[in-house]
């Protein structure tokens, strides 16, 4: 019996010949990631060894530049570890400022076929790349920097057989909601996107895909290797690397095909993200006080170029705040390069520097009692964004841009129409 | 054998619920007091320590914030749950709050029962009712872990981290 490509890249990580669903293996950790919220004083524990200062990366991301005091502390005191154990790969709010799983994505540390670890929990976005990344908390990602190991428990795994291609204006986050409406959580699964439609799928979209796998609840989100993929790496990222492609053996708990031109542009309602999926046309008029772009999930090009199709030559709603967040200030020098910047902000939007920022309620977009939002970011979580009483719809960023331009939710089938299939 | 007086919460309790944002960067006592503070307003001043959890399908959804210490730190005895998120788990194991998924928990206890779970036989018990489950055990070298206050100690006694100021 074959494996599938977690079973394959843990099992070499753990030495051994094969691993099965149920087992815990104890791995090798090829990267391990801390991000400025693990230095906060009521979380950071003082480290005294570190088993491999190259295997570490350190990227302020939540918080920066500093929002109060004791966010300045915390990157104060990540730049001091940072110091003392030599770190090469550190992210200092500056030129390689970003949030952390993008400039994981940026730099290609994200190897394929290896594990990367990282307190917080949407480090599955590296399973674009083919690596087995994995949020696992910070006293977890402390053992893995001081002892070079980590443990996993095997999960069974479903694969997604992509097919076709999206139709225009349909995105990888309606193709993710989609998943999460129809088929629910994941709980103690590994999920594996594979398949023809692989090809159709860019590597931004493959990463808004693997990202928000954590709002399934999986547990490992990996990507079969392309060479579109493979490429990229390469050409980022001297390290040598061996990805895992599946056997075609391989065992999985289902085999779901996925027929990505069928999708339609869909929105989650408030509070919870599984198994609340609607059509935009279902939740249209409803009216919205902020529309936010930004975070791990939706900050990359891609999303920048959408939402400055959407906007462009037309005016932001009086009344509404568009906030456009990318997420990493490479992303934010491309986006200038090609004009998208410009095109957003003469719409009226406000477009930050990059940071977690309004995703995670931190800052640069916070919202009070009782307002709206419409977000492409990760969660829509009661509180989340701010006041426990505010209401945020989550969908892609066309359908955010569009119901920015509307001040109201709205559809952003009109902005595409032109568009070949 | 460790039993309490349960608090009954539904499916997709995420970690939000038991550590807002808003308390993120404050002190552990300070989190601890906005445990389920936006579900469950004023639950913080009815539960008892040693008091226990009995939950549905996939508790502890969400982010890597540690929620598990913050139910250890307000001192609720152990959580059972349908299915428990495996970040939310393995932060369970690490800051050493016992955390079992006991399917057919949600249907077996009313909230005010008294749930007794036994580790070395892996034996859930509703004296109220009889009821009697058997969760799958956890491995004992995460067991040992979860029981033992978690990696820090471990680590602490390894000289590779300083003990806390
Ligand atoms: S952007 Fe949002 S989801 Fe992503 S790491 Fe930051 S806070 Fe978490």
């Amino acid at each position: 019996m074959g494996m599938n490509i977690a079973e394959k890249i843990l099992a070499k990580a753990a030495g051994k010949p094969r691993v099965v669903p149920g087992e815990i293996a104890v791995v090798e950790v090829g990267t391990a990631v801390l991000t400025d919220m693990n230095f906060l004083p009521a979380s950071w524990r003082q480290i005294l060894k570190m088993h491999d200062p190259r295997k570490v990366v350190v990227v302020l991301d939540h918080l920066v530049p500093a929002n109060e005091p004791l966010s300045a502390a915390a990157h104060t005191a990540a730049r001091a570890f940072v110091k003392r154990f030599g770190i090469e790969r550190f992210h200092d709010v500056g030129r390689d400022q970003g949030i952390s799983h993008v400039v994981v994505a940026d730099n290609a540390y994200a190897l394929p076929g290896t594990v990367m670890v990282n307190p917080d929990s949407h480090t599955c976005g590296g399973g674009a790349f083919n690596c087995a990344a994995r949020g696992v908390g910070l006293p977890e990602t402390i053992f893995a920097v001081t002892t070079g190991k980590s443990w996993f428990r095997i999960g069974e795994c479903i694969r997604y057989e992509l097919q076709g291609k999206p139709r225009p204006g349909v995105s990888a986050k309606d193709v993710f909601l989609h998943i999460a409406g129809k088929w629910g959580a994941h709980v103690n699964q590994n999920v594996e996107y594979g398949g023809p439609g692989l090809a159709n799928l860019s590597l931004n979209a493959r990463r808004t895909l693997a990202i928000m796998g954590t709002e399934l609840s999986a547990e490992f989100v990996i990507f079969e290797p392309d060479e579109a993929m493979l490429a990229y790496v390469r050409a980022r990222n001297p390290a040598p690397f061996e990805p895992a492609a599946p056997d075609p053996d391989a065992v999985y708990k289902e085999r779901r095909p996925l027929a990505l031109d069928t999708i339609e542009p869909l929105v989650a309602l408030p509070d919870t993200i599984v198994n609340n999926s609607v059509r935009v046309a279902e939740v249209a008029g409803q009216k919205i006080d902020q529309a936010f772009i930004g975070s791990c999930a939706n900050g990359t090009l891609d999303d920048f170029a959408v939402a400055a199709k959407v906007v462009a030559g037309r005016r932001v709603a009086p009344g509404v705040r568009l906030i456009v967040t990318p997420g990493s200030q490479a992303i934010y020098r491309d986006a200038l390069a090609a004009g998208y910047v410009a095109i957003l902000a003469e719409a009226g939007a406000v477009v930050t520097s990059a940071t977690c920022g309004a995703c995670v309620g931190g800052h640069m977009g916070v919202l009070g009692p009782g307002e709206v939002c419409i977000t492409a970011s990760t969660r829509n979580f009661k509180g989340r964004m701010g006041d426990p009483s505010a209401r945020i719809y989550m969908a892609s960023p066309a359908t955010v841009a569009a119901s920015a331009l509307a001040g109201r939710i709205a559809s952003a089938a009109e902005f595409f129409a032109g568009d070949l299939a | 054998m460790i039993s309490g007086k349960v608090w009954k919460f539904g499916d997709d309790i995420n970690t939000d619920l038991m550590l807002p944002g808003a308390v993120m960067s404050k002190t552990e006592a300070e989190q601890a007091r906005a445990v389920f503070a936006a579900n469950r307003p004023g639950w913080i001043d009815q539960m008892k320590p040693g008091d226990v959890l009995v939950a549905g399908r996939n508790f502890g959804m969400g982010s890597n914030r540690p929620a598990s210490r913050s139910l250890r730190n307000i001192g609720i005895g152990f959580l059972l749950a349908e299915s428990i998120n495996g970040l939310f788990f393995r932060n369970s194991v690490n800051f050493g709050f016992v955390a079992v998924e006991c399917p057919g928990c949600f249907a077996a206890f009313e909230e005010g029962d008294t749930a007794e779970l036994d580790l070395d036989r892996w034996k859930v018990v509703n004296p109220r009712t009889g009821a009697t489950l058997a969760p799958p055990p956890v491995p004992d070298q995460l067991m040992s872990l979860m029981r033992g206050g978690g990696v820090y100690p471990m680590l602490e006694r390894q000289g590779l981290i300083a003990p806390r100021a």
